[in-house]
């Protein structure tokens, strides 16, 4: 579960990590508010943050043609004016997509006196399950890219589940890291903290990038968390009813909610062919073949190894609500399911929606034979594939035609 | 011969009462399976179905049946706890079906079986089938959630993180008539137990298997590990299909470990080193068996 950077910031606070000043506020004159008091505590600079579920936002661009979903004011005037261009617009990123992303919320946080950025986050490390906190001295920089470009910068320290993360482990770091023997002491405070940070949260990933150095007003050298992103394991989050509160449904899409009330994993995507699978190993395979016979997959979903007629129902209400859809496929492999059961499932949606898009459907397994026969005699119009390479050839075709006749037709 | 189990295995059920676990106890008896016992803490004395004795612990269930090898179907708060009882028992393998467990607490078990010498496969996998002779493959070792008929004796290992795209792949052998030795699924969970390195060197060291099939998909490394060993050690025709070279980077595609997560796990990576190795990759889903059979 993604949450805020705001929520991400309190977190890493509550676990002894330093992060600047600063409030959420909906409205520009909210900001304003809570500007005009950090300029009185003696700050010279206020940042303000679009609070989106997406990175690259420094960089992105608004719908209304501002540029910058992060600014830094020197006056209230401009507190105002830049939290009015962000609020209740559009902000699209590199990882928003094209669509991009509303704000409702702005960060207003205190500006420091930069002297460096470092990167700091914690992940799991897959190959030998345990996790692995990563450090570097390029802070503020995508951290794949500077991976990719200088490996040697990265500091990496695993960490021992049984045992925790050891102070010298985090000394470790910070003097590979190079900082000044003055900041070990609370450095070494503020990398446990987000170490507990990504333990007691049961998070899969906590980063911090960046983690400034900077100057306090006596002249002192000392560390703030910038920047703060946590994502949550869902599995978790059972025992952690404190975080589940975090979640935003403002921003995912309506038709994930929609399908996560039903148990259903559907991920929305781009294309035109519409894709109904159990299991998700199959539900990726059946995606690729679309694409492998030229056509776009418009979504994945796996219905789960038992799906009941419900959810078999639901499923198709929510695939063919996506206005771009013009065929679905139905790949299923009745392992222990019945495919019957599946049919009538079909059936039931089609008739129950009124769905006129065409539907491939290919059932194989436990009592496929009835299935087809059952599909046969409804009188609707499916049309039958036997293997997954006849029903991949035959969904895009007929949506091609489709799309076509929906051209032709506009 | 097999990997891992064969028809004189015995095994326990670690939540054979609950309603997924009672279903697949029941069919894997009907596949001939020798369920020995049920593991339920509470339910210590009582029979499951009139014939399989349930024991309270693990450990007692082993010392009363002398089954040294487990599956669970406990809900995902309590599965680690169920794991970690197998490993204290020192049984010989244990399969977790169960979908959903924290990823902190299979940390705390991929820590806790180190050193030890039980084998994990999963969680969140079909489990693992060696087929019998009998009918529909009838008399074998099916442990877990795998449909027990689709499968035929035979000489091809399959390794693979899905469930029903494994089942294709199996039903593509056994519609073409060639069987298989024994087939796992190790899970789709980002921490598991056996890794597709790890079932590929005893399929490599097992004389009955004669081919090997991998399937992998995206997120972590468990398909590049694989394929940098099979380049220099395996002595069997391996051929390999990777799922999710159209899933978008960022999301995970249903199975916690299918994430393609800062340009890393893509499946065009995977491919690669695949081809690298000299394994033949399938182009296709529809294509698995048949990539295997041609280069045997």
């Amino acid at each position: 579960m993604n949450i805020h950077e705001h929520q991400a910031k309190k977190l890493l606070s509550e676990h002894g990590v330093p992060v600047p000043p600063g409030e959420v506020c909906t409205t520009p004159e909210e900001a304003r508010a809570v500007a005009g008091k950090l300029f009185g505590l003696g700050y010279r600079r206020v940042i303000i943050k679009s609070q989106i579920h997406a990175g690259g936002r420094g960089k992105g661009v608004f719908k209304n043609g501002k540029r910058g979903g992060v600014k830094v004011c020197k006056n209230l005037a401009e507190v105002y004016i830049n939290a009015k261009n962000m609020l209740g617009n559009v902000l699209v990123t590199k990882q928003t997509g094209p669509e991009g992303k509303l704000v409702r919320k702005v960060l207003v946080e205190a500006g420091l006196d930069v002297q460096q950025e470092l990167y700091v986050g914690v992940v799991l490390d897959r190959a030998i399950g345990r996790p692995v906190m990563i450090t570097c001295r390029e802070g503020g920089m995508d951290i794949e890219e500077v991976a990719a470009r200088n490996p040697q910068s990265i500091i990496r320290e695993v960490i021992d589940p049984a045992i925790g993360f050891m102070p010298y482990q985090a000394r470790r770091i910070l003097l590979g890291l190079g900082l000044r023997n003055e900041l070990l002491q609370p450095a070494v405070k503020l990398l446990q903290g987000v170490y507990r940070t990504w333990w007691e949260c049961e998070a899969t990933l906590v980063e911090i990038n960046p983690l400034h150095v900077f100057q306090q007003a006596d002249g002192q050298q000392s560390l703030i968390a910038v920047d703060g992103k946590v994502v949550l394991d869902d599995n978790a989050l059972f025992r952690h009813p404190e975080l589940l509160e975090l979640r935003d449904y403002d921003e995912e899409s309506p038709l994930e909610v929609e399908a996560s009330n039903y148990n259903l994993n559907y991920i929305k995507l781009n294309g035109n062919i519409a894709c109904l699978v159990n299991g998700a190993g199959l539900a990726m395979a059946t995606m690729d073949i679309i694409k492998y016979y030229g056509g776009e997959p418009a979504n994945f979903l796996d219905v789960g190894g038992g799906a009941s007629p419900e959810q078999v129902s639901a499923a198709f209400k929510i695939i063919a609500s996506d206005p771009n859809v013009k065929a679905i496929l139905v790949n299923i492999f009745g392992g222990i399911m019945q495919c019957d059961i599946i049919a009538n499932g079909i059936i039931a949606a089609v008739n129950e929606h009124h769905l006129k898009i065409p539907i491939v459907v290919r059932l194989e397994g436990n009592k496929s034979d009835i299935a087809k026969k059952l599909l046969a005699e409804s009188g609707l119009n499916l049309i039958n594939a036997t293997t997954m390479a006849d029903a991949g050839e035959k969904v895009v075709r007929v949506a091609s035609r489709q799309q076509h006749l929906t051209a032709a037709t506009a | 011969m097999s990997i891992l189990v064969d028809a004189s295995t015995k095994v326990m059920v670690q939540g054979i009462t609950g309603h997924f676990g009672a279903q697949h106890t029941r069919l894997s008896l009907a596949y001939g399976t020798k369920i020995v016992a049920g593991v339920v803490p509470g339910k210590g004395g009582h029979l499951f179905d009139e014939k399989v004795p349930i024991f309270n612990t693990v450990a007692e269930a082993k010392r009363e049946t002398g089954a040294n090898v487990s599956v669970i179907f406990v809900p995902p708060a309590f599965a680690a706890d169920a794991i970690m009882e197998a490993i204290d028992a020192d049984l010989d393998l244990v399969v977790c079906i169960t979908e959903g467990i924290p990823v902190r607490d299979m940390i705390m078990v991929k820590r806790a079986i180190e050193g030890r010498r039980t084998k994990l496969i999963g969680p969140n996998c079909p489990g693992i089938v060696t087929p019998g002779d009998g009918k529909d493959s009838y008399g074998g070792c099916r442990i877990g959630i795998a449909p027990g008929y689709i499968h035929k004796k035979g000489h091809i290992g399959v390794a693979s993180r899905s469930g029903t795209l494994t089942y294709e792949a199996v039903w593509q052998l056994t519609s073409r008539g060639v069987g298989q030795s024994t087939c796992v699924g190790i899970g789709g969970d980002p921490v598991h137990g056996l890794s597709h390195l790890d079932v590929v060197k005893l399929f490599n060291e097992d004389p009955d298997t004669h081919g090997i099939i991998i399937i992998g998909e995206i997120g972590g490394t468990s398909e590049e590990e694989v394929a940098e060993w099979i380049k220099h050690n395996c002595k069997k025709p391996v051929a390999a299909f990777v799922a999710g070279s159209t899933a978008p980077p960022g999301r995970r595609m249903g199975h916690a470990g299918a994430i393609i997560s800062g340009g890393r796990g893509t499946a065009a990576a995977k491919i690669a080193a695949f081809k690298e190795a000299g394994v033949a990759v399938a182009p296709t889903p529809a294509d698995i068996a048949d990539t295997l059979l041609k280069i045997m």
